[in-house]
């Protein structure tokens, strides 16, 4: 009985201590934008239940918004620290060379440059970044893609005879993306996409069309209605707005055969007949790791990515009205292969580069100076195909998938 | 008896002169109205209490020295641009295109660091920027300011449209140099070439004593040199100034140089000084803001430190504002906005008077009659 009251009181000053902590936590969240973009409000949403779960009071929580890739950002830092901050998280990848500055002049001080790339390159202690595996959520909204491309060539909805142009000549059906820029992280989330949607029709191609914008929602619907007219039956996304599912939407309800997958945000409302479901990203996984990690003192990883093992990524609804037969228990059974890592989402023997399949892979990951053709951060290199598979995100959280596969093509 | 003559209620009289003491109770009713127009807005729209609102404002500038030198970092950018316009304005010359002058200033600066940083000692390294800031900033002056005085073109589109090309060569330069990451960044993060040295703590600092330097010497040049006074004979009446002999070509070009160079000079600044790199908004709207400021001085480059000072202050607070409270920035511009419109009309007032009808004017009517 001794044992036992000394145990809970043991337990019960270890939680005054940590709460006392908890409250002994500021942080200052820098975002890009504001509550009007889904990306910024999705990060934002996961800040706030991150402090939810911890106790955190909202007077711990400074917000900086729209704070610009520029020096902003770094005097938006120090005047976080200025108001007591001992934790700076910022959301957009432009963010972190001034988060860095910040970084070396005040040691004491956690910064966290989210989907940044060179925190385990600085040699920083107090400097991380954090991305999560996304890619993962794609290659599942893939596999919902697929099942539906399925459903519909079973069917005879679609078929060459009634719809050649969404066949290419070797009989392929087609698909689009609508890309942001081409970067590694916009290259490893569709190849993911495609990945999905071949694991269950095989013979599909794809087109990617870059908007070179992160959010703009006139070039995304035009890039979409321009996919669509060539013939592509399913839409894919890596860009933040609502404007390729809106077109998609569009130009079904004139009678083009077409559905989309959207990203971030649930579409369904935008495109509630074309909208199939969104990968998401579920921040508060995140930053409830970091804050807790803050409070408890204990140290968090300079590259933090994680996917569907610890449900940091998801998929928005599925739309049960469009969705093919059987979509929600295939889900299911891909997430749980996810999980115990039976289905690798870039396992090599899947796809081909310049009609090989591939058995090494070198990836490097130095950060240059592209303006003075000059190395900013020595990083070393690995070989990513690992046990079969293109080992995405493990070396840093930022994703380094950049191979350009067989049966893709940009347009650029 | 009938007065045919129908009085208004209200005329608008121009003031021939107004005295100093007229002039701040003007300023200060305006800043009472505006803070009075804002309270209503805070309580009634945001649901805050207008008192704390305010007392937030003023943190945004001076709640603590960092706070007090980034503002001081932000009026140098401006004050310079301003003090770059004056000349031209005064002249009547409508030089719309500071934005462009001083982002092509800041593009040869950046040029200067990306190509010959590390290569070039500093001691040649930071008069190379200079001198490629100053070059680039007056030749983009020199141009607008040619083809006003040989052909007579119309120098507020020029100047306009200027910008635009400024703007596309340096997010063209941007593009290339930032290569395959997704944006520019720091330029030499390693080396740190071409950052200016910290002065008394702060790399802007520079900034802030060269802008000091600026307003004495733009004051004395536009008050007691001769190249001033033509300056202010041709833009008070270019016949004026040609029947006294004043080449009003020569005087336009020169002074489009002196003002195109004297924003590259900020762009130098910006880039080497506060911003280590370059973007399509590094002269962050400041070309235009500027123009506000030296009108409202009307060329007066100690008035300039001032209305610089009011409008970072604003803008300062406003940002506070929206922090603080969890306010969208829209709502908290909107606070901002108010307080400038309210100072911004009080000029009308300084100049004009309204007068109202009254019976005893009306008497004068009749006497007249």
């Amino acid at each position: 009985m001794k044992k036992f009251i000394a145990l809970v009181l043991a337990a019960m000053l270890c939680m005054l201590a940590c709460s006392a902590l908890a409250a002994d936590l500021k942080v200052g969240v820098i975002l890009v934008g504001d509550e009007t973009e889904g990306y910024t409000l999705s990060h934002m949403n996961g800040v706030k239940e991150a402090a939810a779960n911890l106790g955190i009071a909202e007077n711990q929580i400074i917000w900086k918004y729209k704070t610009p890739e520029d020096q902003t950002c770094y005097d938006a830092a120090l005047d976080c620290i200025g108001q007591g901050c001992n934790l700076i998280i910022s959301n957009s990848y432009g963010h972190q060379t001034y988060m860095v500055l910040a970084a070396e002049e005040y040691p004491d001080v956690t910064f966290v440059s989210m989907t940044g790339d060179f925190a385990a390159l600085t040699g920083l202690d107090n400097f991380k970044n954090a991305f999560t595996k996304v890619y993962e959520a794609r290659y599942v909204s893939g596999v919902v893609a697929g099942m539906k491309v399925a459903e519909l060539l079973a069917s005879g909805e679609l078929s060459p005879e009634k719809q050649p142009n969404s066949f290419d000549a070797d009989g392929n059906v087609k698909i689009g993306y609508v890309g942001a820029f081409d970067y590694a992280e916009v290259v490893s989330g569709y190849t993911a996409f495609f990945l999905g949607i071949r694991s269950v029709v095989p013979n599909v191609v794809m087109e990617v069309n870059y908007t070179n914008s992160w959010f703009d929602i006139d070039k995304e619907a035009a890039a979409a209605e321009a996919l669509i007219a060539k013939g592509c039956v399913i839409i894919g996304q890596h860009a933040d707005s609502t404007g390729a599912p809106a077109a998609t939407q569009k130009l079904q309800d004139a009678g083009t055969l077409c559905y989309c997958v959207g990203y971030n945000i649930d579409m369904i409302p935008t495109a509630p007949t074309a909208a199939l479901t969104s990968p998401t990203n579920v921040w508060s996984v995140f930053y409830t790791q970091l804050m807790n990690a803050m409070i408890n003192g204990e140290e968090i990883a300079a590259d933090w990515a994680e996917g569907f093992a610890t449900d940091a990524v998801k998929l928005t609804d599925l739309n049960t009205a469009i969705c093919a037969a059987g979509t929600v228990e295939k889900v299911e059974e891909v997430i749980a292969g996810i999980k115990d890592g039976s289905v690798k989402v870039f396992d090599a023997s899947s796809f081909t580069v310049g009609g090989q399949t591939l058995s090494s892979s070198e990836v490097d990951m130095t950060i240059m100076d592209w303006a003075t053709m000059t190395v900013a951060y020595e990083g070393q290199k690995y070989e990513a195909i690992v046990d079969g598979a293109f080992a995405e995100s493990d070396f840093r959280s930022a994703p380094y998938f950049a191979l350009r596969i067989d049966g893709i093509t940009e347009i650029k | 008896m009938t007065n045919t003559h129908h009085e208004p209620l209200m005329r608008i009289v121009k003031r021939s002169e107004s005295t100093f003491k007229h002039k701040v109770i003007i300023r200060l009713i305006a800043v009472l109205l505006a803070l009075v127009i804002d309270a209503m807005f805070i309580y009634f729209v945001t649901g805050l209490n207008p008192f704390a609102v305010y007392t937030t404002m003023f943190q945004g500038t001076f709640s603590n020295p960092m706070r007090f030198s980034w503002a001081m970092r932000d009026l140098a950018s401006l004050l310079l641009v301003g003090i770059a316009l004056a000349p031209a304005f005064k002249m009547r010359f409508w030089n719309i295109g500071a934005e462009g002058q001083v982002l092509v200033g800041a593009l040869a600066t950046a040029a200067v660091m990306v190509y010959y940083g590390g290569k070039l000692p500093n001691a040649l390294l930071y008069p190379t920027m200079l001198i490629a800031a100053l070059a680039a900033g007056a030749l983009w002056g020199f141009v607008p300011g040619v083809f006003k005085a040989k052909f007579g073109t119309n120098e507020t589109l020029f100047t306009l449209m200027m910008n635009y090309v400024a703007i596309q060569l340096v997010a063209c330069c941007v593009n290339i140099w930032r290569g395959q990451a997704s944006g520019l960044g720091k330029l030499n993060m390693k080396s740190k070439a071409g950052w200016f040295p910290q002065v008394f703590g702060q790399r802007y600092n520079i900034n802030l004593i060269v802008v000091v330097l600026l307003v004495v010497l733009m004051y004395c040049y536009l008050r007691y040199t001769k190249q001033g006074y033509e300056i202010s004979v041709v833009g008070e009446s270019e016949n004026t100034a040609r029947y006294a002999g004043i080449n009003v070509g020569k005087v336009i070009i020169r002074t489009m140089i002196l003002s195109g160079a004297l924003c590259g000079l900020t762009g130098f600044l910006i880039v080497g000084g506060r911003d280590q790199t370059i973007s399509t908004g590094t002269a962050g709207g400041n070309g235009f803001t500027a123009i506000i400021v030296a009108w409202l001085a009307k060329f007066n480059t100690f008035y300039m430190a001032l209305i610089s000072f009011l409008l970072i202050f604003l803008e300062k607070g406003a940002g506070e504002i929206a922090s603080a409270y969890n306010l969208n920035d829209f709502a908290s511009d909107i606070i901002a906005g108010i307080i400038l419109f309210c100072i911004l009309g009080s000029e009308f007032f300084i100049n004009y008077k309204p007068i109202f009808r009254s019976s005893k004017q009306t008497s004068i009517g009749k006497e007249v009659a």
